[in-house]
């Protein structure tokens, strides 16, 4: 009478029929679950395979080597109508990284102050901070895109009237045109110039941090750790032999030659997707934040901490353990979103993506690529946020 | 085992619902009671809705006039805007049954991408319109210029070619759809905006303020033969859409208006007598009544009347027949005969 005892246990139960047998039951489900799951995706596939060789299409990858023939006007690296769609490919790619990691990074710093601003006691500045928010999230991020947009083309002057607030400095509804460091063999001073600073200031921070422990004197850090810094890249600099010359745009012809051009298609994108996102992460804050017992602020306050430093030091660390998870699907967010740049006219991996499938005609092959692209920086941004997750997360002890 | 026979019966239901979407496309239009046209419905002269809201344009009567030949009503048309990167993926999966959206037909679409090109139906080119206070004169001196396009057409590769040809840099700006594009171009965010000349012309009657402050350059840089598309794995209905398109162009060869039709149907003239079916039944090779041409011709008129109903010269877009005249007539529009 085992078995009746437990009758949770996957053994066999004698005397009762095969189909009442739990262990059998359960992998005969499992196995038809899984016979209907495989049999659709072959199906899927071997009716688009057969589909497409009676019409004629060829499927592969084959055509990324052949010669692209089409120009982008936004590309990081060297690449001209006489490149492959494959590095096309790549182009759009780092476009798109290009435009995700920097409005992550400003979404991330503008959130912060909005979500720490939503909170204050000051009426003014909670009230205009919560309509930033509610503005921001509740209006469609393509409309938002399509209103900037349309503000800068029509609000900001002609290339030929250009705002010119600094030498060397443009800016119109072509872009923003700033002057750039130009050198040979300058780079390398300057970086290693850098390094020695950051070294020199890593040291700095050590020091005070080991004073601070062992007597409890208070060192200044930021300014010491900045000013160490400058001084090791100008002094790598100066010593260079050939000197840094700055690259200053001029306006030739219809267009700005020389320095770095930020795109208005870029901008607006960023802009877009800073502000859309930022208010999400602001109410992620603000609920981190909130999330804090109460005590704990009283407790800052009582040990004699700023509020600026007891928020620093006390209040962020542990709202952080909230604040990040929802955090990470913003980031994620941001990575998706960007393929509406598309509709703007820049050139992310969505617009030389759908470029390359009317040329090529491969449709399937085009967006498969498109998918995994995202697929793929989706879930290695998830990988990380989980990693910062777990390194904030409350050690136990 | 009941599941397992549940499994076959599904994918059988499956595979047949996939046999029945490359039957004859005819055959599916006819059971369907219209026929889904891929068009733009954003170009103005072209696809666009008109006062009434109802679609209209040179596109679209080629659609009338199929939709007229088969159900002799030229309002069986459900119209799908699409984009130019959508228009030849919608014509792949069936997602319509014939492209009639300023396509044009070059060797690489119509090879290895299971479509065909069934009659060219506006012979355009390639063509730049600028800013007029920009003083430019000719293509020539855009060396520099950020240049307005559209993504999936043939004319961002022109205008690569065009670019590099004559050693030239430029900046372009590909935009997904035609509003952003004209929007940025007029905003003077690009200083030069590249497209087929007549469909730029009809853009340019419908600039924002005076058309006057811009200007179509002279330079046509390619060729671009607009023509209807449809699928390659039905030669039936890739024949009923050239023959509908080549039956309008004929009709005005012959002088048979939508207008004087009644009379024309009377006519002694043999070969007028085979187009409107008075005489022997040349419709039926292609799956129609005998009237199917008259019937075309009585919905949307020849191809002259459809010229120049909208892009002709009392059009807004003010377009010259040029090359698009009759081979007789000094241009090259020739279809072969109906015989």
């Amino acid at each position: 009478m085992k078995n009746v005892t437990h009758p949770s246990g996957a053994g066999a139960i004698p005397g009762s029929s095969f189909w009442n047998q739990p262990v059998y039951r359960s992998l005969i489900i499992q196995a038809i679950t899984f016979a209907l799951i495989a049999g659709t995706g072959y199906y899927l596939i071997s009716n688009l395979v057969m589909n497409l060789n009676a019409r004629n299409i060829p499927i592969g990858l084959d055509f990324l080597a052949q010669r692209a023939g089409f120009d982008i006007g936004d590309a990081a690296i060297t690449y001209t109508a006489q490149d492959s769609y494959g590095r096309a490919f790549v182009v759009g790619i780092i476009n798109t990284l290009k435009v995700s990691l920097i409005s992550i990074l400003l979404a991330t710093v503008i959130g912060i102050v909005i979500g720490i601003a939503r909170l204050s006691p000051n009426w003014l500045v909670k009230n205009l901070t919560r309509g930033y928010v509610e503005y921001m999230r509740n209006v469609p991020l393509l409309l938002q895109l399509f209103f900037w947009y349309a503000l800068l083309t029509h609000a900001l002057p002609s290339a030929r009237q250009a705002f010119n607030p600094v030498p060397g400095v443009f800016l119109s509804n072509r872009g923003l045109f700033l002057p750039t460091l130009e050198s040979d063999s300058g780079f390398y001073f300057l970086l290693f110039g850098l390094l020695a600073g950051l070294t020199a200031a890593l040291i700095w921070r050590f020091r005070a941090n080991t004073l601070q422990k062992g007597t409890g004197r208070q060192l200044p850090v930021f300014w010491p750790f900045i000013a160490l810094l400058a001084t090791g890249g100008l002094v790598g600099w100066l010593l260079s032999p050939q000197g840094i010359t700055v690259d200053m745009p001029a306006l030739k012809g219809f267009n700005f030659k020389g320095g770095i051009e930020i795109t208005t298609e870029f901008f607006c994108l960023m802009i877009g997707l800073v502000t859309y996102t930022s208010a999400f992460i602001a109410e992620n804050v603000r609920s981190g934040i909130l999330a804090v017992n109460k005590g704990q602020q009283e407790a800052a306050s009582s040990l004699g901490l700023s509020p600026v430093r007891s928020q620093r030091l006390v209040i962020l660390p542990q709202a952080l353990r909230v604040i990040i998870p929802p955090t990470t699907s913003q980031y994620m967010n941001v990575i998706k979103n960007s393929s509406l740049g598309v509709a703007i006219g820049y050139s992310d991996l969505v617009s030389v993506g759908g470029t390359t499938l009317n040329q090529t005609g491969q449709a399937v092959e085009c967006i498969s690529l498109i998918m995994l692209v995202y697929l793929c920086t989706s879930l290695a941004t998830s990988l990380f946020m989980n990693w910062y997750n777990a390194s904030v997360a409350l050690t136990e002890r | 085992m009941k599941s397992f026979k549940l499994l076959t019966t599904g994918f059988l239901a499956l595979s047949l619902a996939a046999a029945s979407a490359s039957a004859a496309t005819l055959d599916t239009v006819k059971e369907r009671g219209k026929l889904l046209c891929g068009s733009n419905g954003k170009t103005a002269g072209f696809s666009a809705p008109n006062a009434k809201g109802k679609m209209s344009g040179f596109d679209v009567d080629f659609c009338r006039a199929i939709s007229a030949a088969i159900f002799n009503d030229p309002d069986k048309v459900e119209y799908i805007p699409l984009t130019s990167k959508q228009r030849l993926t919608a014509l792949q999966s069936g997602e319509i049954d014939v492209l009639s959206r300023t396509t044009t037909w070059t060797m690489s679409r119509d090879s290895g991408m299971g479509l065909s090109f069934a009659a060219t139906t506006i012979y355009d080119g390639q063509g730049f319109m600028v800013h007029k206070d920009l003083g430019v004169t000719s293509a020539l001196e855009l060396a520099g210029a950020a240049v307005c396009t559209r993504t999936g057409t043939t004319t961002e590769l022109n205008m690569a070619d065009f670019f590099n040809k004559n050693k030239m840099e430029y900046k372009p700006v590909v935009f997904e759809d035609r509003s952003e594009e004209k929007s940025a171009f007029f905003s003077g965010r690009c200083d030069v905006m590249t497209a087929d000349r007549i469909a730029m012309a009809g853009i340019r009657a419908n600039a924002p303020g005076n058309p006057d402050d811009y200007i179509i350059l002279p330079e046509v840089i390619s060729k671009e033969p607009l023509a209807l598309a449809v699928r390659s794995n039905d030669s039936e209905w890739f024949s009923l859409v050239r023959w509908v398109a080549y039956a309008l162009i004929n009709a005005e060869e012959m002088g048979v208006t939508s207008d004087n039709l009644a009379k024309m149907l009377k006519s002694e003239d043999p070969a007028i007598q085979r187009l409107l079916g008075v005489n022997g039944n040349l419709g039926e090779k292609v799956g129609l009544k005998k009237d199917w041409a008259a019937n075309a011709i009585g919905a949307v008129g020849n191809y002259s009347e459809i010229f120049e109903r909208h892009v002709g010269p009392n059009s807004p877009l003010k377009i010259e027949r040029g090359i698009n005249a009759l081979w007789n007539q000094g241009g090259i529009l020739y279809a072969a005969p109906i015989r």
